[in-house]
């Protein structure tokens, strides 16, 4: 019974992306239960600042942990950021099954660290910009047809976490999983 | 803040959630009007990102300062002398180039401020800017890449980038002023004094300036101030109506 229901929790699918789970998403930090309070305690971590799922997910915990004769004890938890680099490696392959490209390493010289300024290509611009550090330092493939040709056409896509690709080859737009 | 918050440093982090918020709601007003079906998704996302540091600001400023104010409470039922917001971020939305310049310099701001505030001996103040300025990096770059683009574009696009240039200056000075919060709370280890951004988000700007074969603009005879100190520009008092009338018009409503 006790296995159950954390496993449950595990794997509430995340509300905007349900081809994966809140663990996998790395925005699960820990899950506790108390036999004897009958509760579960689970504390969450929100991939933005503004992700506006985090009332849904909270809901989610709490219906599972009744299903189960449990009342759930969800708290947020903003430090350590979450990092894109949390994300598991099946969550990625399910991502780009389902067609969004999964985030390139968000380590030093990505979107969180420190390293220098990136060369950013323009569109039809063709020289780099000295000035731009998170664009374009990781180019993923085409979740479609695997072209590594592929370029970006917005940094900001559907939701808060995704950017909006297109491929060069194929010519499908995609989305992808940008590097936090 | 615990034991040490003071009221002062609660008016501190208060004037930074509001820039958020307010900056946010300005943000949001391009909703369908972005020249681009992606400009608007992107200008909700960046909007977006804004409330939710603003509102991890007030709920813990809420939390502490003795009020035991909610999130709400606090962007919902405060007047506008209240708020203590610049005016850089009140000021209606222009054209898409004003917009791109605004954004330039204030998320150039906001990438110092939140560095910094990642150092902060408050450990929540630590948590939430060290969130933020992750996100802040991809405002930053949103808004270099369309002003070198734009800048160094058609005819048409670069005056409008030069005149956006010209509107926005007289409202930087007030980003980095001190104020008697801002020094309160530095010296108490919590903030980071406004005036210590200000060579590092000019360098950033300038860069992107350069980049963007832009001249620097001439020197305002006229700065924007007093936001700290709750006095607002005209279209400040519109802006909280639209912002205020649903939850006053029905209080407690909720979804």
């Amino acid at each position: 019974m006790a296995t159950d229901v954390l496993a449950a929790v595990r794997a509430i699918p995340d509300p905007e992306i349900p081809v994966i789970t809140i663990e996998g998403l790395g925005i699960l930090r820990s899950l506790t239960l108390d036999d004897a309070a009958g509760e579960v305690h689970v504390v969450i971590t929100p991939t933005y600042s503004g992700c506006p799922a985090m009332r849904a997910i909270e809901d989610s915990i709490a219906r599972v942990c009744r299903a189960h004769g449990l009342s759930a004890r969800v708290t947020t938890q903003l430090s350590p950021a979450w990092t894109t680099d949390w994300i598991d490696e099946d969550s990625r392959e399910a991502l780009r099954r389902f067609g969004i490209a999964p985030p390139g390493p968000a380590g030093p010289g990505g979107a969180t660290g420190s390293g220098g300024p990136v060369p950013v290509t323009l569109g039809t611009r063709p020289t780099g910009s000295p000035v731009a550090e998170v664009t374009d330092r990781h180019t993923p493939a085409c979740p479609r047809c695997g072209s590594e040709r592929t370029s970006v056409l917005s940094q900001f896509g559907s939701t808060a976490c995704k950017a909006l690709r297109r491929c060069d080859d194929c010519g499908d737009p995609f989305d992808e999983f940008k590097a936090l | 803040m615990s034991e040490t918050t003071t009221a002062i440093q609660a008016a501190y982090l208060l004037g930074l959630g509001d820039d958020a918020l307010i900056y946010s709601h300005r943000l949001g007003s391009w909703l369908t009007w972005a020249p681009l079906l992606e400009e608007d998704m992107a200008l909700a996302n960046i909007s977006l990102d804004l409330i939710g540091q603003a509102r991890a600001i007030y709920t813990y400023v809420g939390a502490n300062d003795g009020t035991g104010r909610s999130e709400d409470d606090i962007a919902y039922w405060r007047d506008e002398r209240e708020f203590r917001n610049v005016h850089l971020v009140e000021q209606p939305r222009g054209d898409f180039g004003q917009e791109m310049a605004r954004m330039l310099w204030f998320s150039a701001y906001q990438r110092e401020l939140y560095a910094g505030l990642a150092g902060s001996g408050d450990a929540q103040v630590r948590a939430i800017a060290a969130k933020a300025v992750k996100e802040v990096r991809y405002h930053l770059d949103h808004a270099s890449q369309w002003v070198v683009r734009l800048g160094d574009g058609t005819p048409e696009s670069r005056d409008r980038m030069v005149a956006a240039f010209t509107w926005v200056a007289p409202y930087i000075a007030e980003l980095f002023q001190d104020d008697a919060a801002s020094v309160a709370a530095a010296e108490a280890g919590v903030g980071v004094l406004p005036s210590s951004l200000r060579a590092a988000a000019e360098a950033t700007v300038a860069a992107v300036l350069a980049e963007a074969t832009l001249e620097q603009p001439a020197v305002s005879r006229w700065h924007a101030r007093g936001g700290r100190d709750g006095l607002h520009s005209e279209p400040m008092g519109y802006l909280i109506a639209e912002m205020q009338h649903l939850p006053r018009s029905h209080p407690g409503a909720a979804w």
